[in-house]
């Protein structure tokens, strides 16, 4: 659960970004992040929550890890985790007056 | 050896692993080099991070280790340490009708004579969320008292803290079994029965605390440290870092991690994390009494802790003896660095990921789990 995962910024408004995840559109929390985040930025996300902004120079490096283990198996217990980590951020559409969406 | 094999790697796995594979063989020889250099066997370096172990299995790093690298996983797995009476915590409030949510390892963890997904087929209210965000959603879509069984280690009790801090309702509790990494590697670096002769620590947690914080730990046991990320590659690079360190007696902290990790860390995730939580000492399953250990909520925020906000009667459940099986559990000596899964009588028999007999064999994090799927040492 440690791994977190990366995902490019799509829009900010307030505390709360709209993120891009290997083509999952998520929402991610900013109240961790401890520099200003923009679009085009990429942000690690963990449990939710960004932790940190990567520079885009150095982001290729820590993307292909990822690429690797999103195209494999659900059974394989490195990727789910990442898919976790996917899940861990706030569907872009969420309505607040929904049924619970956590049961699995 | 009694451990399968790892899997063959698929092209995909290839890919990456060679991504630069002359920088990769020039990594294995050196880190080969240098353990020739120091002439002991083992050379024994720990990390402390379940990522790191899945990468290390997964990509069958340990084949290219040199024979007498000896590269082990220590307590790197927080639901895996979360002790007894806390899991118990959580049983008896969701026993007692209190809606409890939590990180989906924690579910199917022991406690002494239930676990949380034992409760939830007699009918408690327990739900898997992935984010303490959810939890905060849940608790304002009730009027129910919601319990949030927090777990995890600074990187992920720092989210614990943001949701705290942000006026969450009133009906939601924490109850926390966050823990801290530095101060187990000071019991661990300590203990009789192992020599470890370097730290490989995570890259993730050092973004949020900082390379840093173990300054003062290289200081008081004399032992390297050097900070990793998750790639093959980026473990070659750190454990060459650090068996050189070893080689030439040098007693620091390196970075080897620079893409993600500054000294200071995140210093507004610190605020926050320290702001909410205090360190108290308690017990980590299996290994020690572990001073400054666990998180645990201030006084300021009593209105939020769940061990304030309800009487949590833990006796109920102590009249039961511990199963045979789960006292042949050797998890604390796999994660305290004295034993390996391959060790263990019950690995992969009695204890399976379906019918877990320890920790170690639920979290995806577990050093049990990892090898079950991925092979812990390869066959040679």
């Amino acid at each position: 659960m440690c791994l977190g995962v990366p995902g490019r910024v799509l829009r900010v408004e307030g505390t709360v970004a709209d993120v891009d995840f290997f083509g999952v559109r998520r929402q991610t929390r900013l109240d961790l992040v401890d520099e200003p985040v923009a679009p085009g930025d990429y942000i690690l996300n963990h449990v939710g929550f960004a932790i940190r902004r990567i520079d885009p120079s150095e982001i290729e490096e820590t993307l292909a890890l990822y690429e690797l283990l999103l195209r494999e198996d659900s059974d394989d217990i490195m990727a789910s985790d990442v898919r976790g980590e996917i899940d861990a951020a706030r569907s872009a559409t969420f309505d607040a007056s929904a049924p619970a969406e956590t049961d699995r | 050896m009694t451990t399968v094999p790892s899997p063959a790697a698929t092209a995909a796995e290839s890919e990456l692993k060679f991504r630069d594979p002359e920088r990769g063989r020039a990594l294995t020889s050196a880190i080969e080099r240098t353990c020739d250099q120091i002439g002991r066997s083992p050379v024994t370096v720990m990390h402390v991070c379940g990522s790191h172990e899945q990468a290390i299995a997964k990509f069958g790093l340990r084949a290219v280790f040199p024979k007498r690298l000896d590269v082990i996983m220590g307590p790197g797995c927080p639901v895996c340490v979360t002790d007894l009476p806390e899991v118990d915590e959580a049983v008896v409030l969701a026993e007692d009708g209190v809606r409890v949510v939590t990180y989906g390892d924690m579910l199917r963890v022991p406690g002494t004579s239930r676990s949380l997904a034992d409760v939830q087929a007699t009918g408690a209210k327990v739900e898997v969320v992935y984010s303490a965000d959810q939890a905060v959603r849940i608790a304002r879509r009730t009027s129910d008292p919601v319990v949030f069984f927090a777990s995890g280690f600074e990187t992920t009790a720092v989210a614990t803290a943001a949701i705290v801090l942000d006026d969450p309702p009133p009906n939601l509790s924490i109850l926390s079994a966050h823990k801290y990494i530095p101060p187990v590697m000071e019991i661990v670096a300590e203990m009789p029965h192992t020599r470890i002769e370097g730290f490989l620590a995570a890259g993730h947690a050092a973004t949020i605390t900082g390379w840093g914080i173990f300054e003062r730990f290289v200081e008081r046991h004399g032992i390297p440290v050097v900070v990793a990320g998750f790639e093959p590659l980026d473990i070659l690079a750190g454990l060459a870092r650090l068996t050189e360190l070893i080689r030439d007696g040098e007693r620091r902290v390196v970075n080897a991690f620079p893409r993600c990790v500054t000294r200071e860390g995140n210093r507004n995730a610190q605020r926050q994390l320290w702001r909410v939580f205090r360190t108290t000492g308690g017990m980590w399953r299996g290994i020690a009494h572990v001073p400054n250990g666990n998180l645990r909520l201030r006084d300021e925020f009593a209105h939020v802790d769940a061990r304030r906000r309800f009487a949590i009667d833990l006796k109920r459940l102590w009249n039961h003896a511990p199963s045979a099986l789960t006292q042949q559990c050797i998890c604390g000596d796999i994660m305290a660095g004295i034993s390996s899964p391959d060790k263990c009588a019950l690995f992969g028999k009695a204890c399976v990921p379906d019918s877990p007999v320890g920790a170690c064999m639920v979290s995806s994090e577990g050093t049990c789990r990892i090898w079950h799927q991925y092979g812990g040492h390869p066959s040679l």
